[in-house]
């Protein structure tokens, strides 16, 4: 690339963060809660017990306002696939097209009919209706996260496809490939399964504030119930595909999970820093050798981690970007080369086209194919192999803190559980708090979260092939700047009025059966 | 049929009558639905390549260029 506008790449990254983690407040409690409701409401069908009934109706209400509140957030980020990064949306081609086709279809539809069932169909339809289109909803809310989160996971390992020299467009060749990766399905899982989490914890939490207030403890004990049960269920399930998550980050984004983990030398029996605090955490030092100012470490599990093998060798940043030929490791200058050799052959292949040189192209596109794979580290060639490893601190910290607050998470649904099968839980009051103050957390693991998946990717906007600098379109960085602050203006307008009207929502507490409407 | 799709709007109709906060949430739903489309994506999110190039050919030569170039 001849000429690199840092601002212009800074501010698309920066507003695309922007409007993805403010999308993702909104997200993962309509995940999850939407089951949440669904499991009340069969209690309801199969005990006939009012208050079951009253209890949907209360959590429905709270869903209704964050989905109402949520809807068409996302649709922002494909606002800025068109105009911010053209390159990328054209590149992508059909691959991002047929997931978010389906999602658009099938998944929108079906939620959006039987949202209103669920919602005005109380006494109209019957109780078997009403129940399943409950059911349904949930279900449609989570299989719109699965065709999201399938076109991020290509994005992150692309595969079933091949790029179509003609057209600059990666063509999807086997479906099948991109929806089951083995990416995607952890990705999916990981995801809304943290998503069920972060709604038991805002069941409990705002359960725990009627039980404080000393207003409506049957229905506050029976939400926090069923809240607990589905978080313990969700958390166990959560380490499963974390650890599935960490794997594939191992295998496929060797730097992600180095940058992660702040292993600077590959080491064999490579060992977890369960807690660990940085020296440096320097603008200028982000992306270089960190060292440790004080760590706790697990021997061996980070090779048992990354490999299922305490004595496995896990590559650290120096062999990822230096190369280790022992361990069949290319170095960052090898992969450019290739990656020169794609770029270049591309545009041979396009000017032999042009002229009508058959066998000229014919050469072309095969020294072009052979070398695809490296097709983005091209753009690197001859420039600071610094710029290809993401923010260590940003990564490390928020690994570590996500992790550590899912296991906050984990232990206080036990404690919550056991507290009400003892009866004590309304004399805890420390419990009581601190499921209340556990709420902010969980929406700050969820974010984590992404700030891992993401962030821990730079520079890739496709993992080897694209990366963020010749993802960008020609535009004025000056325009993303003032984009980026009305969406800041707009979206933190939306969450204001989100926690106004859920505060009042749940100040009132739950209706009784004639005043119980949206 | 007149009278499956009688049903169905008069269930939509009362649905949307005897809403309470939902009136409130509609509210927020379509200024921000206005803002979205006919502010932001008219004035500030035009497609890049369909407002500069006419035809797909010419839409990925210029990608082609630019990732090439």
């Amino acid at each position: 690339m001849e000429h690199i506008d840092f601002s212009l790449v800074d501010w698309s990254r920066a507003q695309f963060a922007l409007t993805a983690l403010y999308h993702w407040l909104f997200v993962p409690l309509t995940l999850g809660l939407s089951f949440i409701i669904a499991f009340m409401e069969t209690l309801y069908y199969r005990t006939g017990n009012p208050e079951w009934k009253r209890i949907t109706k209360f959590w429905m209400t709270l869903f209704g306002v964050n989905f109402a509140i949520g809807v068409a957030t996302g649709i922002i980020l494909e606002f800025e696939f068109g105009t911010n990064w053209s390159n990328y949306s054209w590149f992508v081609g059909d691959i991002f097209g047929a997931p978010l086709a389906i999602e658009g279809i099938m998944a929108f539809f079906m939620e959006s009919t039987f949202i209103a069932v669920m919602f005005f169909g109380w006494n109209k339809v019957s109780k078997k209706f009403h129940l399943a289109s409950t059911w349904l909803v949930a279900i449609g809310s989570n299989l719109s996260a699965l065709w999201i989160l399938v076109a991020n996971a290509w994005m992150q390992y692309p595969a079933g496809m091949r790029f179509n020299p003609d057209t600059a467009r990666n063509e999807m060749v086997n479906f099948w490939e991109v929806l089951f990766s083995p990416v995607a399905i952890n990705k999916f899982s990981h995801t809304v399964l943290s998503a069920y989490i972060l709604a038991s914890i805002f069941v409990i939490g705002v359960s725990a504030w009627f039980i404080l207030k000393n207003r409506e403890l049957p229905f506050a004990k029976k939400s926090i119930k069923i809240a607990a049960i589905f978080g313990i269920v969700a958390s166990f399930l959560t380490m499963v595909t974390g650890d599935g998550s960490a794997r594939n980050m191992a295998k496929y984004q060797p730097m992600k999970f180095a940058a992660m983990e702040n292993l600077y030398d590959g080491q064999k029996n490579a060992p977890l820093v369960a807690i660990g605090i940085l020296k440096e955490d320097k603008q200028e030092a982000l992306h270089k050798k960190q060292d440790f100012r004080f760590q706790i470490e697990i021997p061996n599990m980070l090779s048992y981690m990354a490999f299922l093998d305490p004595n496995a060798y896990v590559p650290g940043i120096k062999d990822l970007v230096h190369g280790n030929p022992e361990y069949k490791i290319m170095s960052i200058k090898e992969k450019s080369e290739k990656g020169k050799v794609a770029i270049q052959s591309l545009a041979e292949y396009k000017n032999a086209k042009k002229a009508k040189n058959d066998t000229l192209a014919k050469s072309a596109l095969t020294k072009f194919e052979a070398n695809y794979p490296w097709f983005g580290y091209g753009y690197y060639a001859g420039r600071d192999e610094h710029e290809l490893i993401p923010n260590i601190p940003l990564t490390f910290y928020s690994f570590r803190i996500m992790v550590g607050l899912g296991f906050h998470f984990l232990a206080l649904f036990l404690v919550v559980l056991i507290l009400l099968k003892k009866e004590k839980l309304e004399k805890s009051k420390i419990v009581l708090y601190t499921a209340l103050w556990t709420i902010p957390l969980a929406y700050i693991a969820s974010e984590l979260g992404w700030i891992v998946a993401e962030v821990g990717r730079q520079p890739w906007v496709i993992q080897d092939i694209l990366p963020a600098i010749a993802a960008v379109s020609q535009i004025k960085a000056t325009s993303v700047q003032i984009t980026f602050w009305l969406f800041f203006i707009l979206f933190t307008g939306l969450l204001i009025a989100e926690i106004k009207i859920m505060l009042s929502q749940i100040k009132k507490g739950p209706a009784t059966e004639s005043e119980s409407k949206l | 049929m007149k009278l499956i799709i009688n049903n169905i709007i008069q269930f939509y109709y009362q649905g949307f009558r005897n809403m309470t906060i939902g009136k409130r949430l509609w509210t927020i739903i379509i200024i921000k639905l206005v803002l979205l489309f006919l502010v932001l994506k008219v004035f500030f999110f035009p497609n890049f390549l369909k407002t500069h190039f006419k035809t797909d050919a010419e839409r990925s030569n210029y990608v082609i260029e630019q990732l090439t170039k």
